[in-house]
């Protein structure tokens, strides 16, 4: 702080919490709904006061997944496609990114300029633009409606292979000349010494590659044509298809939470991790 | 930047680099050739036959009102997206900065809307200004504001604008705050003493100084509502009523997997791609900007 100016200080203040509820407050709201039985849910307006059904809906939606007439397959089944995927997609995305900055970094090879530019190229395609083709090269791959298909596509990541390569140009040059004097070849160098130094920068990547997967749409609307192949993201969607009458709002704002749940549990938890990665991931 | 230590071998890299080229090459590039190459053919209705038809395609759309519509649409989408989301997020960001106490909680309680997927945030705010249901929606009634997203245009509008930006805020917040906390202290310190209060001192030095933060958050943001928001636009308005909310990437969407119009919905790719590579070499361009600074 600069100076002492009271007033300005509990003006702060004022614009924070007021800042913050108008953020938390949609959550509250599903929060709400999702703890009132379904003809409460229904009123308008519905009672800003949490009801005692909390669990009983999130056991119904887990178990069931039924939203009025509109069947889908439990919750528990959707979470755990999207923490599959979710998970395949960080891990992927992280160790080809890490091999292929190693390549880049530390080797002169011919074609080492051509390759470089065909990874930075891919930046600019995001999958929105490119969604049919490839929404066809999936299908004649017969990759729909598995595991492979709903996320080796997304794998191939840019920026996760720049973020290595800056992070590789730091290291220092000493550690691969001593490594080298030692004996040590490229895969030893990069497993004893490489590895254990980029671990934050891997922690990082981890945490918002999570999200990114745990939280795709489009593409899993493409490639699930099976209700069990449903991401949690999907199967909301179909809960309320069924428009206003047949939409169970509880039972949707239940299942809403639960598919915040992971991912907000680990922006909190590593916060710092968080962070780092959203910022490095943009240099 | 170069290494002076390197590793020889004429076939590792090679190998440590087949993964990634491998999924680049069948998915990124042969798409990507795809659809440049559909993009000047014509289909029949049956996927019979197909004829080659130059530009035809570009043509059709850019003499094709509703799509014409939609780049209207998308445009003011994009600049409330950005404008309104950039401006909530800078002010709560330099209040954060200011605060002593409890700044870490305000900043946990500002992050997370970040983990919450388009399609969660789409859903929660259908539910918030649901015409007949939705709290905000009943709350509105009170002020003489009949709200109803499925029949006023621009309610829909609104709609997907709140809900876009509720989504971003965390992120503009995070890099605005950051920011803020690489400007020297020491300015800000000179120009107390020299007088100025904080009000002059924001708009002579802090804002400035953060100019390279703000151009960079435009260009994220615009890429944002470009593309990222189809799950919001898809979980709530469908882009109706009519084509009110219609924006660029549904519109690709909903022509080529409903409507089947291939040629169409390729040639609104490609377009959609050079304006992505527009804003991605922008962005690259201020990065090394941001570098000297």
């Amino acid at each position: 702080m600069i100076e002492r100016r009271p007033f300005l200080g509990m003006f702060s203040h004022f614009i924070l919490i007021l800042g913050v509820s108008l953020v938390a407050f949609p959550i509250y709201v599903a929060f709400v709904a999702a703890t009132q039985t379904a003809e409460q849910s229904a009123l308008a307006p519905m009672s800003l006061i949490p009801g005692d059904q909390l669990w009983i809906n999130l056991q119904a939606v887990l178990g069931s997944g039924t939203s009025g007439n509109v069947a889908s397959s439990p919750v528990g089944r959707m979470m755990w496609v999207s923490l599959v995927s979710a998970l395949m997609i960080a891990v992927g995305k992280i160790s080809i990114s890490m091999l292929s900055a190693f390549a880049l970094v530390y080797f002169r090879f011919p074609g080492r300029t051509l390759f470089f530019w065909m990874i930075f190229v891919t930046l600019m395609l995001p999958v929105e633009v490119r969604i049919s083709p490839t929404y066809k090269v999936v299908s004649d791959l017969s990759m729909l409606n598995s595991y492979a298909g709903l996320t080796v596509p997304l794998i191939a990541s840019a920026t996760a292979t720049f973020l290595f390569r800056q992070f590789f140009l730091t290291v220092p040059d000493e550690l691969a000349e001593a490594a080298r004097i030692d004996g040590a070849g490229p895969l030893r160098f990069f497993k004893d010494i490489l590895w254990p130094l980029s671990r934050t920068n891997v922690i990082a990547l981890f945490v918002i590659m999570f999200i990114y997967g745990w939280n795709q749409y489009l593409w899993p609307l493409l490639v699930s044509t099976e209700q069990n192949m449903y991401p949690i993201g999907v199967g909301i969607k179909r809960m309320i298809a069924g428009g206003d009458a047949a939409v169970e709002w509880n039972m949707v704002m239940a299942t809403l939470l639960l598919a915040m749940l992971p991912p907000g549990l680990v922006v909190v938890i590593m916060q710092k991790w968080f962070v780092k990665g959203l910022v490095d991931s943009e240099k | 930047m170069e290494k002076r230590a390197r590793f020889r071998s004429a076939w590792l890299p090679y190998l440590l680099l087949l993964p990634q080229l491998l999924v680049t090459v069948l998915f990124f590039f042969w798409p990507a050739v795809q659809a440049l190459y559909q993009s000047v053919l014509l289909q029949d209705a049956f996927g019979m036959s197909t004829q080659f038809v130059w530009f035809d395609n570009f043509k059709m759309l850019f003499a094709d009102e509703t799509y014409l519509a939609a780049f209207k649409t998308t445009a003011l989408f994009s600049s409330l997206v950005a404008v309104l989301g950039l401006s909530l997020s800078l002010l709560l960001a330099v209040f954060t900065d200011r605060v002593v106490r409890g700044s870490s909680i305000y900043k946990t309680m500002l992050i997370w809307p970040y983990a919450v997927s388009p399609v969660v945030v789409g859903v929660l705010w259908m539910f918030l200004l649901n015409p007949t249901l939705g709290i905000i929606a009943h709350g509105l009634r009170h002020f003489g504001i009949e709200w109803n997203n499925l029949l006023n245009g621009r309610h829909a509008m609104i709609l997907i604008v709140l809900a876009a930006i509720w989504k971003q805020i965390s992120y503009n917040f995070l890099f605005f705050l950051a920011g803020l906390q690489s400007i020297p202290r020491s300015l800000i310190e000179a120009a107390a003493i020299d007088g100025a209060g904080p009000w002059r001192r924001f708009f002579t030095i802090v804002f400035p100084l953060l100019t390279p933060t703000t151009f960079f958050l435009l260009v994220v943001n615009i890429v944002y509502a470009f593309f990222d928001t189809f799950a919001i636009v898809e979980a709530t308005t469908q882009g109706g009523p009519g084509k009110d909310t219609e924006i660029l990437v549904f519109k690709v969407f909903n022509d080529g997997f409903k409507g089947g119009d291939l040629g169409s919905a390729a040639a609104q790719s490609v377009i959609l791609m050079t304006i992505v590579i527009v804003l991605t070499v922008l962005q690259f361009k201020y990065i090394e900007k941001k570098v000297q600074y």
